[in-house]
């Protein structure tokens, strides 16, 4: 009787050490942090500053760089919209790669958040019949005009409504943003949204270390884990600063406009008033802030 | 005391067995460790490993998970005759459906934990401590409604075997209300799950108000059918009788359950087709193909086919009371709506995607070792949670089959106190 009590103490000490050795090798303090930290939306402008200067160091520590982290809310008075001019637009996809730079997009896998669609003239803009895999030596092919599609920021957007875990939210100024730290991953959104504009990070993301952005925002461009959701947030970590985001900035056509909708003087309000305009899928009644216009 | 006596009196019990058991513990274990290393892969590499991509971002899992959530939704098929008519020969048999409920849900559960990006975050969805998205997302109505069935039936379950363990008679003003409450519970898991999906105007595949009809028709055709089996097996091997007018009887349950769920299809179909508009363009895919891309053809029709025999078989009197034709018919329903609930729901909801672009997905190996794995941990579950409800259902295993030292050491120890 003694030794088998003996013997299984002994199995219960080697468990125990096995564990406390595992425990200690796999999870240091940072990871363990992270792990327990909360939902973001919840945290005080204390707590936020200092996760915010925590992440600027771990980067540093990371990639041997100085990255500067924002956690800017948003401005008063402003609510962000889009419009995008059909007529001009030649599906260049210039805008796609400068996004990718801009808001530090895995390479690989690939994640864009916008994608260009060449539609058919003669069918106008039909999702069914369009091509985004199109590769000509020289656009705009002929008969063909170009939808660029992505996050349209919906006012009533149902990628919101359906996350079990609130890790995604509409900010105040309009933008539809994602917590890392809180995604759990289970593409529930991505489901629900209709225009295709959640990305998935479905293995590790990798970032060429030279080509990081060092212009950062908590709810935007940093860069993200494998296992979340992402997207575009009209480039946040800019337009916050007053910029243009980097779309905008880069069309060569000028087909792209951005702007404060509750600004009566702004160029968007101007587009709205003087062109008449459309939202993709309006029949869903997601009311985007995302508009098509023909402006010649 | 006594419960932690009933615990392993169970425990022993599972181990206990013949060579055909033990064969069949180690054919389970083999297929845990083969799908193990699959899913190790996965949760090394991420979900890359599947074959699903922004396109297609839900696919295999999750049709396994509804799947799962209909069987354990059909257990309430016999639970509803036993307690509430008394109805003798399914009264002992629907202590199995109940396990089997339980055994669903588990594994449901565990198709959602592969299946999201981060499992160590599930945190986040407990009440109080993380932020659970309630009442808007469908997906923490899910969340509740599953946990609560779960509990609700391991409860019944446990009680009713510790009850006949102790040989003492169970209360039925504990038993009546919980096993009342199961009924709409079962109704409501999966509604529920048929709600998830209905609830995205943006997926129009699945935006038919007929969707939960149609998931609880298929429900009623393919738990029952792993049910009409398990009967048979029972009887061949344990003291165990059941009459073949039993049998029967749950078959022609069955075929009524079949025939709305033929029935509700062929009216999706007609309204689809009928009318023409784009959103048939994912039937299309479903039953034809689109171009060149027609992988998923296979699938549907060979789903179509089983299931349509399936009914012929289990219409025609002579052939629903002939075990051989019975039994082939059982396996092809369970196989027709696995497939349906797996494959055919799932993916033409994603292709083409919403902006029109066609990703055609098949599960990968990864995929399919992980559901091998999860399948294999749920038979094995069952088949333990079995072999002890076997026992102190059938074998008159007892209080007084435990062994007399232990008895001694329990009767002595209150004499020293």
């Amino acid at each position: 009787m003694k030794k088998d009590y003996s013997r299984r103490s002994f199995i219960k000490n080697i468990s125990l050490a096995t564990f406390a050795a595992l425990a200690l090798s796999g999870c240091d303090t940072e990871a363990f942090d992270e792990f327990l930290q909360k939902n973001f939306k919840t945290l005080s402008k204390k707590e936020k500053d200092e996760i915010v200067k925590n992440l600027e160091s771990k980067y540093k520590k990371k990639y041997g760089k100085e990255f500067h982290v924002s956690d800017k809310p948003a401005i008063d008075g402003t609510l962000f919209g889009y419009a995008l001019d059909l007529s001009r637009c030649i599906g260049c996809r210039r805008c796609v790669y400068a996004c990718v730079k801009e808001n530090n997009q895995s390479r690989n896998p690939q994640i864009h958040y916008i994608e260009v669609l060449q539609m058919e003239k003669e069918k106008g803009i039909d999702f069914a019949d369009s091509n985004a895999q199109y590769n000509p030596e020289k656009v705009p092919e002929k008969g063909y005009f170009y939808v660029p599609v992505q996050c349209q920021q919906c006012r009533k957007p149902q990628c919101v409504t359906v996350c079990p875990v609130r890790a995604t939210w509409q900010e105040p100024d309009g933008i539809v943003v994602v917590d890392y730290n809180w995604c759990i991953g289970c593409r529930y959104c991505m489901a629900a949204c209709p225009y295709g504009a959640r990305h998935f990070n479905w293995g590790e993301p990798t970032l060429p270390v030279e080509e990081i952005n060092p212009e950062m925002h908590y709810l935007g461009n940093r860069p993200r884990k494998k296992g979340v959701v992402e997207k575009c947030t009209f480039c946040i970590q800019r337009v916050r600063e007053g910029k243009y985001p980097a779309c905008v900035e880069i069309c060569p056509v000028g087909a792209r406009k951005f702007g404060n909708l509750l600004d009566p003087d702004s160029e968007i309000r101007y587009i709205l008033e003087n062109k008449r305009v459309l939202v993709l899928k309006q029949e869903l009644n997601f009311q985007p802030k995302f508009y098509y216009f023909f402006g010649i | 005391m006594n419960f932690i006596r009933f615990i392993t009196g169970s425990i022993k019990i599972v181990f206990q067995g013949s060579k055909t058991y033990y064969a069949w513990l180690i054919l389970l274990l083999l297929l845990i460790i083969w799908g193990g290393f699959g899913y190790s892969g996965q949760l090394a590499h991420g979900l890359i490993q599947t074959h699903m991509r922004d396109s297609v971002s839900w696919a295999f899992y999750i049709g396994n998970f509804t799947f799962l959530v209909g069987v354990a939704a059909a257990a309430v098929m016999l639970v509803i005759p036993a307690y509430i008519y008394d109805w003798k020969p399914i009264k002992e048999i629907a202590i199995f459906g109940e396990l089997l409920a339980v055994c669903s849900v588990i594994m449901c559960l565990s198709f959602i934990i592969v299946d999201i990006g981060n499992p160590l975050r599930f945190w986040h969805m407990l009440p109080l401590i993380g932020t659970l998205n309630f009442p808007s997302s469908m997906l923490s109505w899910d969340f509740f409604v599953l946990n609560i069935y779960l509990l609700l039936n391991l409860v019944v379950v446990t009680y009713l075997l510790y009850c006949i363990f102790y040989k003492i008679e169970y209360k039925k003003s504990f038993v009546l209300p919980l096993v009342l409450f199961s009924i709409p519970m079962a109704v409501a898991i999966h509604t529920t799950t048929a709600f998830l999906y209905n609830a995205l105007p943006g997926r129009i595949f699945w935006n038919s108000a007929l969707l939960a009809p149609r998931f609880l028709a298929s429900a009623f055709c393919s738990g029952p059918a792993i049910l009409l089996i398990l009967f048979q097996i029972l009887r061949k091997t344990t003291k165990f009788e059941i009459k073949d007018e039993a049998i029967w009887k749950i078959a022609e349950l069955m075929v009524y359950a079949m025939f709305i769920y033929l029935f509700f299809t062929i009216a999706e179909l007609f309204k689809e087709f009928y009318s023409g508009t784009e959103h048939i363009l994912y039937w299309k895919y479903l039953l034809f193909g689109i171009g060149d891309h027609k992988e998923i053809v296979l699938y549907s029709w060979s789903s179509i086919i089983m299931g349509c025999i399936a009914f012929v078989l289990f219409l025609i009197p002579k052939t629903r009371k002939n075990f051989i034709t019975l039994n082939i018919g059982a396996f092809l329903i369970y196989g027709s709506v696995y497939v349906e609930k797996g494959i055919a729901l799932i993916i033409p909801a994603f292709t083409p995607d919403v902006l029109g672009q066609i990703y055609v997905y098949t599960p990968s190996m990864t995929e399919i070792r992980t559901a091998v794995m999860i399948f294999s941990l749920g038979f094995l579950l069952f088949t333990f949670l079995s072999k002890i409800a076997i026992a102190i259902v059938f074998d008159n295993y007892n209080i007084d089959s435990l062994t007399p030292k232990k008895r001694l050491s329990k009767q002595v120890q209150p004499l020293i106190l």
